[in-house]
């Protein structure tokens, strides 16, 4: 900010800054708060905001119970290898749209662009019946495969978009300094677009780590990633909140932090760089 | 050594002929300009010769190989870049070492011609900065220390200095022509600026929408131009050009005389006309003269003459130095 | 860069990420576009026919597909219009001039980063259970009656927590577009005599056009297939009230196993979603070209 700016106007300002950004955070920090209760505090009227009886008894009891943790290396093991695959068929595919564009270098951009528009429901039915015939229902695979594919297009398109701000004239230089092909992706290009392959690879992982479509209709227990196992706290004798509060805590502290760090490059990677 | 030959050179993008068979023969230690307009394809050629682009048709050969089919990385030439194109992750002696690195070589030798072309340059403070800690003209320094380090056959070079003050490129111009004599290394060098290019080249190559107009040193472009094209690109003040009958006069299509070859006067003999715009630089002044029948000529007097516009003068054309040239635009013999 | 060697290879790398998506594309909408041309319930296998066009005259007339199509547009149209209009005051805040604005960000854009169905189930119990929930405490302190949410406004209940959870995207992306508005442009138009509010008429919001078609567009392509949240907190109901489209063909396909008419129903999704696809590559295509 180039201009002077009285400090009473500063001050509302952030007053008013601060409250928004308190109310628009307050159902986490309310979850948070009540997975720290015993169920009886969970529930009480009028509700107890700090003086309570502070427990970690709702952790433990998640732990235990539940196979959470099974769940929870479900969730790792379908983001994080979903993200993995996708990112090696994506940085190829990238450098090449980046780096060695043909005439329908943006026709496939787009074709890719829109086959993430479809609608995940417009193919439930053949996905599920090719799943059950194949027997990839509730398998970690199967949640693999589906989410690669259908974060594929965004992987590329993030990655596309970092790859051509590169300028070309340095891998140019790589190439008249003697470097192969192979040299030039591993000590030029790699290195510069590291942020940008960070920043794509944290927004993937995100992605399919919240994708409640699919892991929802095709996994049910073995697979079942933390979305799932969080929606079966809906059914009404399952009213436990502390501990509902306590496993959805869990269930989205690692995004959380995750996509903190991650926020700087969100904008560009969910508009497809529309907006940057 | 060093000679690069090209044979009917043609690229074309898509259905746009870019280089229009382009024959030239670069003589190995000789420094080469290439000129020309904007978009007239300087820079196709020399990423052709580099081998970042391929040839539609023809053949490019280096030290007689025929190299049309080798990548870039094999031509053993060294290019150094409009943006400098410096790997923004490495340090000062990163850059400069790649090559080498790439070729490689080993550690004692790289640090050993680092430190050389280093000192050369004036970088040795600099070494392990990263180029954006560098200024404009620090950062071609490291460009063309990455170029000479690695020994190549040929340097090449595009608009390298377009990006510098006018003060630093003078000085640069000078620093690049006492290195390539040193070192005694072809150079190919791309430019728009015909100062540059007469200062600097041993020859010249003056390209018009892709096809050579000339090849020849500054002084033959500069008193035997070819042709129109290269008649009107080379020199400052722009030669006038007269066509009609006061050509026909002269047996010719056009004629064309330079400003610097043309006698101001009060009276006497030339052609008669009327001062439109007079600038003073103060070593010279131009004179924008209106000549009824030719048009309006440009001439160029050493010093002050105390000419004031609207006043009537002579132009005198110095016959020896009456450029002639047909209807297709190509000179005539003298 | 561009010889026929790098070509090549760039053609063999671009290989393998072309043909996957295309089979991921075409496969399914293929057997789609088929089964919607049968009869075919996976209670009655081996009992499948050709049904011709039955299944979307039966979809389409379907009074559910009716009011699901309702649902749907109206889901979609309010969550657009509380996230825009809140999204651009939340923008506008945050690009003041305030103390600890990355904390402030990292508070406004936490709710995109929490599970759909965790924050459906955290809305649904904690914040709007009719008795115990946060929101029933607070009207009831101020002496009004408890609103049973999802009894009495369950699309409303539903819109709320689709809206929290976007409300972050459409605030960061006008806010990133607002930083990139030229302070110079905004002190020229100081200069030109303009106070805040025309500034904002005749600067801010021309400015905020393209980014704003660009959330309404990704927002409404997302958004016409909301399931995760309806899934855990209404399953749809009471009745049909919180049915919409991507519900409805939930519940055909995997509740009631009608292939046919699922299908049917879901090429009808495609047929919007498409219509959508069509504006935004096109803005987004012409983006490529700078
Ligand atoms: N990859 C390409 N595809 C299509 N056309 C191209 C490509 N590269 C260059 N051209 C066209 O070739 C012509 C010559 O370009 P080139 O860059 O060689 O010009 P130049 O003489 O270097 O100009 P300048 O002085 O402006 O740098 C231009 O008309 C340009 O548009
Ligand atoms: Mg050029």
């Amino acid at each position: 900010m180039a201009r002077k700016v009285t400090g009473a106007k500063t001050a509302i300002w952030t007053a008013a800054a601060w409250l928004v950004g308190f109310i628009i955070f307050f159902p986490i920090l309310w979850m948070m708060l009540t997975s720290f209760k015993t169920e009886l505090d969970a529930f009480s009227t009028p509700p107890s905001f700090l003086f309570f009886h502070w427990t970690t008894e709702n952790y433990a009891t998640v732990q235990e119970r539940s196979d959470y943790t099974l769940h929870a290396m479900n969730s790792i093991i379908t983001a994080g290898g979903s993200t993995l695959i996708a990112m090696a068929i994506a940085i190829p595919a990238a450098w090449a749209m980046a780096f060695a564009p043909t005439k329908r270098t943006k026709d496939i951009l787009l074709w890719m662009l829109s086959t993430k528009m479809m609608p995940a429901v417009g193919v439930l039915v053949p996905i599920y019946l090719i799943y059950r015939d194949f027997g990839l229902l509730d398998t970690r695979i199967g949640l693999i495969v589906v989410l690669c594919l259908g974060n594929l297009p965004i992987v590329i398109w993030m990655l596309f978009t970092y790859f051509k701000e590169i300028p070309k004239d340095i891998l140019e230089a790589a190439r008249m300094d003697g470097a192969t092909i192979t040299k030039e992706l591993l000590f030029v290009l790699t290195p510069m677009a590291l942020p940008g392959i960070a920043s794509t690879l944290l927004l993937n992982v995100i992605l399919a780590w919240n994708e409640a479509f699919w892991t929802l209709n095709l996994s049910t227990s073995a697979a079942a990633p933390l979305t799932t196992f969080i929606a079966s706290y809906s059914s009404p004798e399952g009213l436990f909140w502390a501990k509902l509060s306590a496993a959805s805590t869990l269930a989205i502290a690692p995004i959380l932090i995750l996509g903190w760090f991650s926020q700087k490059q969100l904008v560009r990677g969910l508009t497809f760089g529309a907006v940057k | 050594m060093g000679s690069i030959t090209l044979e009917n050179v043609r690229k074309s993008f898509g259905s746009a002929d870019i280089i229009q068979g382009a024959s030239l023969e670069i003589e190995d230690g000789s420094f080469v300009v290439f000129v020309g307009p904007s978009g007239c394809g300087k820079t196709t050629l020399l990423r052709l010769i580099a081998g970042l682009e391929d040839v539609t048709s023809g053949q490019i050969r280096i030290d007689g190989a025929d190299v049309t089919d080798v990548p870039p990385a094999k031509r053993g030439l060294s290019m150094v870049f409009q943006s400098y194109a410096l790997y923004p992750h490495m340090s000062v002696r990163g850059n400069i070492a790649f090559g080498l690195k790439m070729a490689g070589m080993p550690k004692g030798e790289i640090d050993r011609k680092v430190e050389g072309a280093a000192s050369i340059l004036n970088l040795t403070p600099y070494l392990e900065r990263k180029p954006r800690d560098l200024s404009g003209g620090q950062r071609q320094r490291v460009a063309i220390g990455r170029a000479i380090v690695r020994e190549p056959k040929a340097f090449l070079f595009d608009e390298p200095l377009s990006n510098l003050d006018a003060a630093l490129r003078v000085q640069m111009r000078q620093e690049v022509t006492r290195l390539q004599k040193q070192l005694a290394t072809t150079a190919v060098y791309v430019t728009h600026d015909q100062v540059e290019a007469m200062t600097m080249a041993d020859r010249i190559v003056v390209l018009n929408a892709g096809r050579i107009e000339q090849y020849g040193s500054p002084l033959e472009l500069y008193e035997h131009p070819a042709n129109l094209f290269v008649a009107g690109f080379i020199g400052s003040p722009k030669m006038n050009l007269i066509g009609r009958e006061v050509a026909g006069q002269f047996g010719a299509a056009t004629i064309g005389v330079r400003p610097e070859h043309i006698t101001v006067a009060r009276d006497g003999e030339g052609w008669e006309g009327t001062v439109g715009v007079a600038e003073h630089l103060g070593s010279d002044t131009f004179i924008y003269v209106d000549v009824p029948q030719v048009g309006t000529l440009t001439a160029r007097t050493v010093g002050e003459l105390g000419i004031r516009v609207g006043e009537r003068v002579r132009l005198r054309p110095d016959q020896r130095r009456i450029h002639r040239f047909d209807t297709e635009g190509r000179a005539l013999a003298a | 860069m561009a010889t026929q060697q790098t070509r090549t290879l760039g053609r063999v790398l671009i290989a393998p990420a072309v043909a996957l998506l295309f089979v991921w594309m075409i496969v399914p909408l293929a057997m789609t576009i088929y089964f919607s041309l049968q009869y075919k319930n996976l209670l009655n296998p081996g009992e499948e026919s050709f049904a011709g066009l039955d299944n979307f005259t039966y979809f389409l007339t379907d009074p559910a597909f009716i009011t699901a199509l309702i649902n749907t547009l109206v889901l979609v149209g309010s969550v657009l219009l509380i996230t825009i209009v809140l999204g651009t005051f939340v923008a506008l805040l945050m690009n003041m001039p305030i103390y600890g604005r990355n904390i402030v960000r990292l508070m406004v854009i936490a709710p995109f980063f929490v599970m759909p169905t965790v924050s459906a189930l955290v809305w649904k119990n904690l914040l709007m259970h009719p008795v115990s929930g946060l929101f029933a405490w607070l009207m009831s302190s101020v002496g009004l009656e408890p609103i049973d949410w999802f009894t009495n406004y369950p699309m409303l209940a539903v819109i709320l927590i689709v809206a929290w959870q976007w409300l972050p995207f459409a605030s960061l992306i006008l806010l990133t577009a607002l930083q990139s508005l030229d302070e110079e442009q905004k002190e020229a138009a100081e200069m030109d005599g303009a106070g805040a509010v025309s500034k904002f008429i005749y600067l801010t919001l021309p400015h905020l056009a393209r980014p704003i078609t660009v959330v309404i567009l990704i927002e409404t392509i997302f958004l016409l297939t909301v399931f995760a949240e309806i899934f855990v907190t209404t399953g749809g109901g009471p009745g049909l009230q919180t049915t919409n489209l991507a519900f409805l063909i939930y519940q055909a396909a995997l509740l009631q196993f009608d292939v046919g008419s699922a299908s049917a129903g879901g090429l009808v999704a495609v047929v919007i979603a498409n219509i959508l696809a069509f504006f935004l590559v096109r803005i987004v295509g012409r983006n490529l070209e700078a």
